[in-house]
């Protein structure tokens, strides 16, 4: 995605309408093939995830491709998300009975939470560059996961209690209910999370993205990443711009988190789900769908989530291909010598076809 | 484009890939077997065994009941998920040799959860799809507490062999084989207390772990009451699990008589080393996750000389033979708790069914509404406690055995 | 007393970090390249030593010899088949790659050995040293491990300074336009910096797993983090700086434990990483580069 001229514009309108298409689209087509009674079980356990992983990948684009600061701490983002989400979702539990209302509360509320702390990352991270950054929003990741690992909050009819001991030092009362609960987190969240939501939740997340590349504020912010001093001198606030792009980036990750928190049952901040790992993976999908661009972060999102899932008839070979797959499709698609064979063949088949016309 | 391109390249080479692992698990009994274990070349000999079997035995068995099996196969806990699957395997092979249920033969499937709930998610729903109709899962207990959410939607009668955490039986279709973490914590305390032990207790645990910290929870809270002293309670996580240096020198300064390990044995046994190599040596007491121990390869048994440890199960017992040497011939290597708790699972599985009167042809719901009742009327004398019962709450009603590893064994106190 | 034993401690884990990081910081210092498989290598230099020790009855000097010789091919295989072809393209394309590496390693080590964890037998055999009447007890591996460290970076540093291919590294990584045109074979000295970054991983493998003795297909991984964390730290692309970056850490992560929270240390070891790179942006010995339009 390339500043565009003026004359473009149209073209730009068209090619984010398809972008919507495909995901409204997608949402039409599995309900038709569930109505078919075609759907597997496992395809329609996925379809929430798929819709997760969609949303982390286009909030991390924008901080990674539009932003152009390399970010290894999407995950973090995502499990204050989840974590706040589903803190509420339980805590309000007497106080709002709607399960659906609740998750639409829980949802602003993982949002804003998640903002917060992306604006107060991004303070201080922001002033960093490259791979400084990185391991700078590494570390942040990491020190969310460990501190949530170790928190414990309660409540009763005096209020929240809080500790970063263990349940005991809570003091709460008989009747009390311990909410998150260390390292065994928040457990007992109701699904909520439905595909109808997270399609919904994915097309805002577009919305809000690709109008924002294509207003004043993301010419801005584009500008920073093609030539910072440059951007300066016409006199681009550049801490504004990227701070307003990593808090954005960073709460709708957090909504993507309380969408996985809403989808199952125990929330727990390990390694795995809320780790570097994971932040490691969101940047995978980016780079495969290429940096910058959106449509390309949705569609590497969807197969890379459901590739090691369709590949299990394959026990334990299956991480092997998919590590294969990911390393031959990063050759192919990076690698200068590869982009030129491409290139000649590409001709080759336009050349050929524009004889065949003639 | 060219990103679409090659994107769309690697879903076509995905989707052939499905494509043929697809054919081969449509095609029979035995094929379908083969595509879920581990280790292709075991489960192929086991295939083969179980066709074998199938055809000796062809009159008296129709058709089957597939029990799923979850656990981590792949991953760094991918341990306990084998043992678990392969425990699950013998007694099912056990349970077809000697008739199966009710004429039917049981089919086991287990598929990898990687320990973690979004997975194990997914695991349970590929399970579906396979047919199942009932679960022997889930192995770790925060993706047991995930899928258990999705069994009671289900109407899926679900028995964890080893998901110890109180919410995995909180529905009134799950049921487990282990101990719950209270029960532990309790019950080591008072095992400490009674057998006056130690007063000085240190506690060493993971606590990025459910399991680990619920145990400890509960042991904390019941200590006072048994005279236990906690002089120091020190934790490590999931990320710094290989050096528990400065941990045991805290214990060891603070006095600590007894160290105890709600922990696995795969840390515990460097625990173990490192104390060694400091020349600290209090009592070691662990819970059922330490059993297993002595089958660290490479690991010098003469460090654990004396450990304790609460656990329903200890390979080297006389009525555990049988199991540990079918065991060992088909896997190579001494069957921890994890196996016993899947095996003593499949057996109840087993039971209930033939209580209930269940037939293969049921859908999943029926049999998950037939079996509920039937197991709080079944005894089980199995690996993991004589005579257990189990109780409405979902929980099992058995004796805690106190293991001391005497020799390079474990031995029943 | 306590602290003295808490504090060497650290320095022994300190010093493996730094041997990793060195691996990580030369790799960056020359191809620009994060190696997020290096950590892997690690895992696969521990295997090797402990198959041909336990296999052979061997001696542990022929199963580090075995483990540095399979570490280097490793380094270098992967050089060539996975990185090579990528240079040139943009940064994060490679690292994606080296992720796609670090998983294929840690899967095809799931395939071979299995997940159970395997006990390291330490490879040193030297009697702990006792000091002020048995209260203070440094053991061998600890002292081996901080002398291999001291070691390895003083003949790293008399390699760089005192060599055709160190100097050529130099300029590599100074400039690979200019180095070209000086007559320098770029892909060779790449090359050679993968293979001694993997041989020191090897090393780094061989002690990591005598002082800590668990062994998996996911061994590597943390400590890798860790080391490179060690490596910003210090300065990424500085050899003394990978060396105190490391250190620091350890001391750091092991006193934390101690006097903190066993619970907390890696957000504390985290935190100090953060506040210094607030207060010096590129590291402690890190470069400052001016930007220019």
């Amino acid at each position: 995605m390339k500043i565009k001229a003026k004359g473009v514009t149209n073209q730009t309108t068209i090619q984010n309408l398809i972008t919507y298409a495909i995901v409204i689209l997608f949402w039409v087509f599995i309900q038709i093939w569930s109505m078919a009674g075609q759907m597997t079980s496992l395809l329609n356990g996925l379809l929430v995830p798929i819709c997760t992983y969609v949303i982390l990948a286009v909030s991390l684009n924008l901080t990674v491709g539009i932003l152009g600061e390399l970010s290894l701490g999407h995950a973090g983002f995502m499990c204050v998300g989840a974590f706040s989400g589903a803190f509420f979702t339980k805590a309000m539990a007497s106080v709002i009975p709607s399960v659906g209302l609740r998750f639409a509360i829980a949802l602003l509320v993982g949002a804003a939470v998640a903002a917060l702390f992306g604006f107060l990352i991004g303070i201080p991270v922001l002033r960093l560059k490259g791979d400084y950054l990185a391991i700078v929003t590494l570390a942040f990741g990491e020190i969310i996961k460990n501190l949530i690992n170790v928190l414990y909050v309660g409540k009763d009819s005096r209020g929240l209690h809080l500790s970063i001991k263990d349940v005991a030092s809570l003091n709460l009362e008989p009747e009390g209910e311990v909410i998150i609960k260390g390292a065994q987190g928040i457990t007992g969240t109701p699904k909520a999370s439905t595909f109808t939501v997270g399609i919904l939740l994915v097309l805002l997340a577009l919305f809000i993205i690709l109008n924002l590349v294509n207003s004043r504020t993301g010419r801005a912010i584009m500008a920073i990443r093609d030539n910072r001093i440059a951007a300066e001198s016409v006199g681009i606030n550049i801490t504004k711009y990227k701070l307003l792009a990593f808090t954005i980036s960073a709460s709708i990750a957090g909504v993507a988190g309380v969408l996985y928190s809403h989808n199952l049952s125990s929330l727990a901040a390990t390694p795995k789900n809320f780790g570097y790992n994971m932040s490691i993976m969101i940047l995978v999908f980016v780079v495969l769908g290429g940096i910058g661009n959106i449509r390309g972060s949705i569609i590497a999102a969807v197969i890379l989530t459901a590739l090691p899932e369709l590949l299990r008839s394959l026990n334990n070979y299956r991480m092997l291909i998919y590590a294969i797959v990911l390393i031959v499709m990063m050759l192919f698609n990076s690698a200068p010598k590869a982009i030129a064979m491409r290139e000649r063949l590409m001709e080759r088949i336009k050349g050929g076809k524009g004889k065949g016309a003639a | 484009m060219k990103k679409v391109v090659s994107l769309g390249l690697v879903a076509a080479m995905a989707g052939s890939l499905v494509a043929c692992g697809g054919n081969s698990a449509e095609t029979t009994t035995a094929a379908a077997t083969e595509t879920t274990a581990a280790e292709a070349k075991e489960t192929a000999a086991q295939g083969e065994k179980e066709e074998t079997e199938a055809t000796d035995g062809g009159a008296a068995l129709e058709g089957s009941f597939k029990v799923g099996v979850i656990g981590p196969l792949t991953g760094d806990a991918a341990a306990y998920g084998l043992a678990v699957q392969h425990g699950a395997e013998i007694a099912a092979e056990e349970i077809n040799a000697a008739g199966g249920i009710n004429g039917a033969a049981i089919e086991i499937q287990a598929q990898d959860d990687e320990a973690d709930p979004e997975k194990s998610v997914n695991a349970y729903n590929t399970l579906k799809d396979w047919g199942m109709q009932m679960l022997v899962g889930t192995t770790t207990s925060g993706a047991c507490i995930a899928v258990a959410a999705e069994t009671v939607n289900d109407n899926m009668f679900q028995i964890t062999p080893s998901g110890s955490a109180v919410e995995c039986v909180a529905n009134p279709n799950a049921f487990r084989v282990c101990f719950s973490d209270p029960d532990q914590g309790t019950a080591s305390a008072q095992y400490i207390g009674e057998n006056k032990m130690a007063t000085k207790v240190a506690i060493i645990y993971d606590s990025s772990s459910v399991y680990s910290d619920g145990i400890r929870e509960t042991f904390v809270s019941e200590a006072p009451s048994q005279g236990i002293e906690i002089v120091a309670s020190e934790a490590f996580t999931a990320d710094n699990k290989t050096d528990f240096s400065v941990q045991l020198d805290k214990a060891k300064e603070a006095g600590a008589e007894l160290v105890f390990l709600p922990i696995y044995y795969q840390e515990a046994s460097i625990i173990l080393k490192q104390a060694a190599d400091k020349e600290f040596k209090p009592i070691f007491f662990g819970v059922d996750g330490m059993d297993g121990i002595l089958s660290v390869e490479n690991f010098d048994t003469s460090l654990a000389e004396g450990v304790m440890l609460l656990t329903p199960f200890a390979a080297d017992a006389e009525d555990a033979k049988g199991f540990t040497t079918k065991y060992v011939d088909a896997y190579g290597e001494t069957p921890n708790q994890f196996a016993a708790d899947a095996y003593d699972a499949v057996y109840a599985v087993a039971e209930a069914a033939k209580v209930a009167g269940i037939t293969p042809d049921m859908g999943a719901s029926d049999i998950c509404d037939a079996l509920v009742p039937a197991m709080t009327q079944i005894t089980i004398d199995g690996l993991t406690g004589t005579g257990t019962t189990w109780n409405e709450a979902g929980e099992p009603n058995k004796d805690p055995k106190a293991v001391k590893i005497v020799g390079g064994k474990y031995e029943m106190q | 007393m306590s602290f003295l034993s808490y504090f060497i401690n650290g320095i022994s884990l300190g010093s493996i970090y730094a041997i990793i990081a060195l691996g990580y910081t030369m790799v960056y210092g020359i191809a620009k390249m994060l190696n997020f498989a290096h950590g892997d290598i690690i895992m696969v230099g521990a295997f090797t030593t402990f198959t041909v020790v336990s296999t052979h009855s061997g001696n542990p000097l022929v199963g580090i010899l075995a483990a540095v010789l399979v570490c280097t091919v490793l380094g270098v295989t992967i050089e060539r088949v996975a990185y090579r072809p990528l240079r040139g393209a943009s940064p994060l394309a490679v690292l994606i790659t080296a992720i796609g590496v670090s998983y294929l390693l840690q899967n095809v080590a799931l395939l071979l050995f299995g997940s159970n964890s395997k006990q390291f037998t330490s490879v040193v055999n030297i009697p702990a040293l006792k000091l002020a009447e048995g209260q203070l007890s440094i053991s061998g591996v600890t002292m081996v491990t901080i002398a291999s460290c001291i070691i390895i970076m003083i003949v790293l540093t008399t390699f760089i300074n005192k060599t055709k291919m160190g100097q050529a590294m130099l300029a590599v990584s100074e400039d690979k336009g200019a180095a070209t045109l000086m007559g320098i074979d770029v892909n060779r000295t790449i090359a050679v910096t993968f293979a001694i970054g993997s041989a020191l991983a090897a090393i780094a493998g061989v002690l990591l797993c005598s002082a800590y003795p668990s062994l998996t297909p996911y061994t590597g991984s943390m400590p890798g983090i860790k080391a490179f964390v060690a490596a910003v730290f210090g300065g990424i692309g500085s050899i003394p700086g990978a060396m105190i970056g490391g250190i620091i850490l350890g001391v750091i992560e092991n006193l934390s434990k101690a006097y903190i929270s066993s619970q907390l240390s890696d957000a504390i070891v985290f935190s100090v990483l953060i506040i210094v790179l607030l207060v010096r942006p590129t590291g402690i010995l890190g470069k400052t580069i001016h930007e220019k339009v």
